[in-house]
């Protein structure tokens, strides 16, 4: 009878440990089919060529598949989207965290927790129909759909993982760092900007890495509003990123060319995974405080 | 003393003026894509199919077909979800190997939808011959999702008294019998709130399934779903925006998913509340 108790302990721990592990095997499965699926057009095209070819004509007669224009428009566009999103974030984060009245702070984290949920395909549908327009414009250029048009998409879409991680980070904060300061004579604004946001800045840089992972990771809602032709990047050019490159043509792709889409995506993955890394590199410091 | 007075003012106004984008931000979108959208939303778009004779534009499939994914994905992903939170919480003593297991989970949850739609059709719908179909979409979200119902789990479990589990051992319980009488309706909170939030991430998911699920538009039962391709309400909105210019229907869509959006958010806050009310009683 024990023995039959102790068999199916045994088998219910075996099973659980079976589950425990499928995350690692789900990471192992994706990294191994990357990497295989990736490497074979790199070494035909090669590695320099490819990564800093400056030209991606997949269908030509005589193709050439060069994907720097791809890794420079992602890196740009997250570059501005980080450049716009970042201090509206932050200073929302700082006054919601802060200084916010719980009516105010219960309707803005409602409004934040909408950004957060609306479909990335709504945020592309929009841009197309307001944002292109408006740039075309504004600015006075052929055709709206553009880098410009993808960095403010994607600026408004990493809002919420930053105000929302930020706010983590400053809800963590001691109390009596503050109460230390305000004692000292310091105003609450000064407190929370030069006491506060200092010892909560590990997590603010990993609110500000998690924004980088979304956006260079972002596809149907950029692949909308910028045109999608692989040109080298410029503010008012049609681009096209690496995100938007995989997807763009693999519906109709085959040999060479799709083998080269897998690449671009081990490109993107390497990408994320060096992001991955920062990210806990700073979650864990912000823990350590 | 002007100094800093000005440094607190310019603050202030700064502080002021990023919330306001942030909140006007997300009122524009709401009210624009409602307004564009609930007037083109029609009996007729919600309960008829598409069809190329006739000219009709239906997203009854679409629905459908949204539905057919939620719950396919759901039912695979809630016991996976639990067990590894459970194995985590219960069973593992090996540091080394939580953590690496915990690694990996931040790494899913950090890697683009797109990445996960094509391992979908290599792994699911190439390697295992499942071709291009709801079930492979499915299956691929169901990797997707993993992380949060575990997170969400392990949350949940965390808050179960180490001293029920006591108290169960000291009666001569096994470690199996706890697990299925204490700790399991302990992870029901964890396993709601990961649904509410799995549900809204499947909702507003596309990338991952436009070569997994596909596009098709076709009225099924769950399980001929299940075997063929389908397009769920975003990736129709993707393909009535994008390739086919019908605007209307792209915006109906989008206002009916703004309205699933709200209702998930609420439902999220309304079950955290009220679990959080129930754990301090």
């Amino acid at each position: 009878m024990k023995s039959k108790k102790q068999v199916t302990e045994r088998l219910v721990h075996g099973v659980f440990l079976l589950l425990g592990l499928i995350t690692v095997g789900c990471v192992l499965l994706i990294t191994v089919y990357l990497i295989l699926s990736g490497l074979p057009a790199i070494r035909e095209i090669g590695l320099f060529d490819f990564l800093f070819g400056k030209t991606w004509k997949s269908t030509a007669e005589e193709p050439s598949f060069g994907i720097l224009p791809f890794i420079l428009s992602s890196v740009y566009s997250t570059a501005g989207a980080l450049l716009l999103g970042v201090p509206i974030g932050f200073f929302t984060a700082v006054y919601l965290a802060k200084l916010a009245p719980p009516a105010v702070k219960s309707f803005v984290s409602s409004a934040v927790s909408l950004l957060a949920g609306i479909p990335s395909v709504v945020y592309g549908l929009v841009g197309m129909l307001v944002l292109v327009p408006a740039i075309r414009k504004l600015f006075d250029v052929p055709d709206g759909a553009s880098l410009l048009a993808a960095i403010v998409v994607l600026a408004i879409m990493i809002l919420p993982s930053i105000i929302k991680v930020s706010i983590t980070a400053l809800d963590a904060v001691p109390k009596d760092y503050e109460d230390a300061s305000l004692a000292l004579g310091a105003t609450p604004v000064e407190t929370y900007f030069r006491v506060s946001v200092p010892a909560a800045k590990s997590g603010i840089a990993a609110a500000v890495v998690l924004g980088v992972g979304r956006a260079i990771g972002e596809a149907m809602a950029v692949m909308m509003v910028s045109g999608n032709a692989p040109n080298m990047p410029s503010l008012f050019e049609s681009v096209r990123f690496l995100t938007t490159a995989v997807a763009s043509e693999m519906s109709y792709s085959s040999g060479l060319q799709r083998q080269a889409l897998f690449s671009i995506a081990l490109v993107l993955f390497l990408f994320i995974m060096l992001i991955n890394a920062t990210l806990n590199f700073f979650l864990k410091r912000s823990k350590e405080k | 003393m002007k100094k800093r007075k000005a440094y607190i003012g310019v603050m202030y106004v700064l502080m002021a003026v990023s919330t306001a984008l942030t909140c006007g931000l997300a009122l524009f979108l709401m009210g624009y894509v409602l307004i564009k959208g609930l007037p083109n939303i029609s009996w007729q778009l919600l309960s008829t199919k598409p069809s190329y004779l006739s000219g009709n534009i239906g997203i009854l499939p679409d629905i459908l077909n949204t539905v057919y994914i939620i719950v396919a994905s759901l039912l695979i992903v809630i016991p996976l979800g639990a067990g590894a939170a459970v194995y985590l919480t219960e069973y593992a003593r090996n540091k080394k190997l939580v953590a690496v297991i915990e690694y990996a989970a931040e790494t899913l949850s950090g890697i683009p939808s797109i990445l996960y739609g094509l391992i979908g059709m290599l792994f699911f719908c190439q390697f295992l011959g499942f071709q291009t179909s709801l079930l492979a979409g499915a299956l691929t979200l169901v990797i997707m999702n993993l992380p949060t119902v575990m997170r969400t789990t392990q949350e949940s479990l965390k808050t179960v008294p180490q001293s029920y589990r006591e108290g169960a051992f000291g009666l001569g319980a096994g470690k199996w019998r706890v697990i299925r009488t204490v700790v399991l309706p302990g992870c029901v909170d964890g396993v709601i709130t990961g649904c509410i939030l799995s549900v809204g991430r499947i909702l507003g998911e596309s990338a991952a399934l436009l070569f997994t699920a596909g596009f098709a538009h076709a009225l099924n039962g769950f399980f001929e779903a299940l075997g063929s391709a389908g397009a769920t309400l975003t990736v129709a909105l993707y393909f009535y925006a994008k390739e086919e210019g019908e605007f209307e229907v792209a915006f109906a869509i989008a206002a009916l998913l703004m309205l699933l959006t709200l209702l998930i958010n609420l439902l999220a806050a309304l079950a955290g509340r009220y679990f959080k009310k129930r754990r301090s009683q």
